[in-house]
């Protein structure tokens, strides 16, 4: 999501050392977040680092891992200015609590919005390097000599005139009774070693023998395991429950009822299975028992003919469309999207008396802990929550509904429970990406060059609910993050309504968020408009780009990586897009195949990267790729549909996705840079969609309005 | 149903139904996490165990149709040469992001190259288009399938075993 003047990363905040308890120094920071917490020295520190006296050194990782490195990055910050190899360093996860480890733009406990490393970047090297520079006065007075002459290496200062040399270790104790020194030079990105370096992973190697710990893999002492069934109409309710022939199960211990699902309790997780299929629910289907996706679909269109709110405006659209020559418009429908992350939803909780102990791996924990509280109606410090990996997350994750449940369920269980959804409960009870709509109009002069750009977006306000300072004068500032793409336009105006699904129907961040829709509805107008102009895409967008010299640079690059102009066999296409959010640009060329029938195939994805400074560039080629599949798959495939206001969609065989054998041979380069870093996990899949149906275009002169991809509209086009 | 199951080189004596499947075996009863669910009908790959060598979807494979089968689960993958080879590469080719489906993943890739010492690309698309990776590690897992294969031609010289 875009950084809007309001939303950058705050460069200000406040450091604190202490000695720790048992010895030790501790250093950790209070950062002043978006959600304007003040700054009080008094409280608990973050303790982004601990070094106990016998030289361990324990990092605290305010960001989680669902599989984009970002310990193996926060890892490297820390050891970079604290003059230590990441291998010294013992990673551990972040308690839940925001007042400590709230990203400084979220003004919340999240990892998301491709913005992790960039909310560690300052805070950590600072810790770390604040930390060296406590150790390295420590040391100075000790020997009598000026810090000048001392030098921090691997783990000890160093006085090479004296050949003296101390572990940090021994000088903890006394770097814990310094002031914190103000305002630490921090290394710039030529004297990096460990930055921008591709080091190993820190989280891969208990990946590939079982012994990695997932949310799922919580086995506490005594655990029970549940089966849930949520009402299949979205927001109905549980009605009444014959449990005769479900108790006879063997290992079957307890059925739970609450107000919109039941839970089947047993000794293992088929005995819950087998418990709960043998339960006999009439369920209360409420308002929604007639819902459908063509009435939402109607509604989304409806709402294009409405008038939004005003997003975006420059120049004067209005005056200067009465001049154009003529106009260019189309309207664009997306889908409902599930995640389908390979970890099923789950969440282990043991609700006591007075305390209440949660096990997952959630993206925002400090949430997940403030609605185990609203759910355990305990406070909010006799919360637990032990995080874990996760086995994915790419925004579903970002919510903590599970996690309410799940204690809702343990309220009524002796002991510890694991609540696991079956992979159809997690497709038919996500946070779906919901119905996004939007109609482009640009105003042309007589040489079909545009002069005014215009945008309505027709979708829901995400952030109203799940981050309300991004939801500024009734406009989500996540949907319309580059809504009028990349490119500068004398004359734009972004137009926004609001159209929220029917209660019940709950809707959240997919991967990509604002830009999966825009970069689409952009890049594929774009590309029209290259057309009519009877121009190259390549150089339509070279012209357009002329004055952001960072996306020409990755356009060219792709071009030529991707061999743009070379011919390609019948039914073959090259698409192009380009995408600047999350503080990274991208640009990236799909090639595909089109059959008679009209079925696709993207064979490959050529990608250019300009993140600034690559923290760990085979990090940022890994989620490029990953980003890339992710929206192929969804390109594609992506599609849930309603009837009956039920989820229509269940597993992997009614919601495909790329394997092995479909996937398209991709290729990322990222641009050496040294500018500040940007966010990677998103922009791979935001700008495939576009890449792809403009490789459609090319291939079959077919535009597709629509997603996912219908082989029906492209029948017999070549 | 009290029944002994040969897991890894242990023998476990479970009691559950004879309907029930593997996978919840080993994470629920016997505490073997390393073998994941993902979709609970075979259609992922993320339970993937070898069953007398063979590669097999344990959340389809019930505890009665074991017999006395000797299961090996992620656990052991690193007591076979092939085993080890494919962490190696893994690790060296960083094809691991969240690491949840790769469990299911090296198995699989075990079993193909138990079977297959140089598999071509369509042997792998073959084999591994069973298993589902949301993460997009397809691209990585191919060429660590072929780096593995590579070693073990190289460092053993009947080749894979």
């Amino acid at each position: 999501m875009s950084d809007t003047p309001s939303h950058q990363l705050s460069r200000r905040s406040f450091l604190i050392s202490t000695a720790a308890a048992g010895g030790g120094l501790l250093i950790g920071f209070r950062v002043p977040s978006a959600g304007g917490q003040s700054m009080d020295p008094t409280l608990e520190p973050n303790a982004f680092v601990r070094i106990d006296r016998t030289g361990a050194i324990r990092v605290t990782l305010p960001y989680v891992e669902m599989g984009q490195g970002a310990y193996t990055a926060q890892a490297q910050l820390l050891a970079e200015e604290l003059e230590v190899e990441i291998g010294q360093l013992t990673l551990e996860h972040a308690p839940a609590n925001e007042a400590l480890y709230s990203h400084p733009v979220f003004g919340d406990q999240i990892t998301g919005g491709s913005a992790g490393l960039r909310g560690a970047w300052e805070p950590l090297r600072r810790a770390g390097a604040t930390t060296r520079v406590l150790l390295t006065q420590a040391a100075a007075r000790r020997w009598r000599v000026a810090p000048s002459t001392c030098t921090a290496e691997r783990g000890e200062i160093v006085h090479a005139r004296s050949g003296r040399r101390a572990r940090y270790a021994d000088l903890v104790d006394a770097a814990a009774r310094l002031p914190v020194p103000k305002n630490v030079a921090l290394k710039s990105p030529d004297q990096f070693r460990i930055v921008g370096k591709p080091v190993k992973r820190v989280d891969t190697p208990d990946k590939v023998n079982g012994k990695a710990r997932f949310g799922i893999d919580a086995l506490p002492t005594g655990v029970k395991f549940a089966a849930v069934a949520a009402c299949p109409v979205f927001g109905g309710q549980v009605g009444t429950i014959d449990d005769t022939a479900a108790k006879r199960i063997r290992g079957v211990r307890q059925i739970v009822r609450l107000e919109d699902a039941v839970a089947v309790i047993a000794d293992h997780t088929w005995a819950a299975r087998k418990g709960l299929a043998a339960l006999k629910v009439s369920w209360n289907e409420g308002a929604n028992a007639n819902v459908d996706t063509k009435a939402l679909i109607a509604e989304c269109d409806a709402a294009l003919d409405r008038p939004g709110v005003t997003a975006t405006t420059h120049g004067d659209v209005q005056a200067v469309e009465a001049q154009a020559a003529s106009f260019y418009e189309a309207q664009f429908r997306l889908p409902m999207l599930a995640h389908l992350a390979m970890e099923p939803i789950n969440c282990t909780a043991h609700v006591r008396k007075d305390s209440c102990e949660i096990w997952v791996g959630c993206q925002r924990l400090a949430l997940a802990r403030r609605m185990a509280a609203e759910a355990s109606g305990l406070p909010l410090e006799r919360i637990t929550i032990h995080n874990h990996l996760l086995g994915g997350g790419f925004g579903r994750r970002l919510e903590a509904d599970y996690v309410a449940q799940a204690v809702r369920i343990a309220r009524h269980v002796e002991g510890p429970v694991k609540v696991i959804w079956s992979r159809e409960e997690d497709v038919q009870h996500d946070y779906f990406r919901y119905h996004n709509h939007s109609r482009v109009r640009v105003g042309l002069d007589a040489n079909n060059a545009p002069i005014s750009f215009s945008h309505k977006i027709v979708g829901p306000a995400v952030m109203a609910r799940w981050l309300p300072v991004f939801f500024q004068n009734n406009v989500d500032l996540d949907i319309i993050s580059v809504s009028a793409g990349t490119y500068a336009w004398p004359n734009v105006h972004v137009e926004y309504v609001r159209v929220e699904p029917p209660t019940g129907l709950n809707v959240g961040n997919w991967r990509g968020v604002g830009a999966s829709r825009n970069a689409f509805v952009v890049e594929s107008a774009i590309d029209d408009l290259a057309k009519r102009a009877g121009k190259d895409p390549l150089s339509y967008r070279r012209e357009l780009l002329a004055k952001s010299p960072r996306l020409l640079n990755v356009i060219n690059k792709v071009a030529e990586l991707a061999q743009w102009g070379t011919p390609l066999g019948a039914g073959r296409g090259r698409g192009i897009s380009v995408l600047d959010d999350f503080g990274s640009y991208v640009a990236q060329v799909a090639e595909v195949t089109v059959s008679r029938s009209g079925q696709v195939r993207v064979d490959r994805v050529f990608c250019v990267v300009d993140c600034g400074l690559a923290v760990n560039p085979d990090i940022v080629k890994a989620q490029l790729e990953g980003g890339i599949v992710y929206g192929v798959s969804a390109a594609l495939h992506g599609k849930i549909t309603v009837a009956e206001g039920r989820i229509q969609q269940g597993n992997f065989d009614d919601c495909p996705v790329l394997r092995m054998h479909d996937t398209p041979r991709i290729e990322v380069h990222v641009v050496p840079s040294a500018e500040a870093p940007g966010g990677v996990g998103e922009p791979g899949t935001a700008a495939v969609f576009p890449a792809v149906t403009n490789a459609i275009f090319a291939a079959t002169g077919k535009r597709l309005f629509e997603l996912p991809i219908d082989p029906t509209q492209l029948r017999n086009s070549l | 149903m009290s029944q002994q199951l040969s897991i890894n080189g242990v023998t476990h004596t479970v009691d559950v139904d004879e309907d029930t499947p593997l996978l919840w075996v080993l994470r629920d009863v016997v505490g073997l996490t390393g073998t994941k669910f993902g979709c609970g009908i075979a259609l992922c790959g993320a339970c993937t165990v070898h069953i007398d060598g063979v590669p097999r979807r344990a959340c389809i494979t019930s505890v009665k149709s074991l017999g006395n089968a000797s299961i090996r689960t992620i656990e052991a993958l690193e007591t076979t040469p092939v085993g080890r080879s494919l962490q190696k590469a893994w690790l060296d080719l960083e094809v691991v992001q969240c690491g949840y489906c790769q469990s299911g993943q090296l198995m699989s890739a075990a079993a193909l190259l138990a079977g297959n010492a140089a598999p071509s690309d369509a042997d792998i698309d073959t084999v591994m288009s069973g298993n589902v990776c949301r993460c997009g590690t397809y691209g990585r897992i191919r060429a660590a399938i072929k780096q593995a294969a590579n070693e073990i031609q190289h460092t053993t010289p009947e080749g894979a075993q």
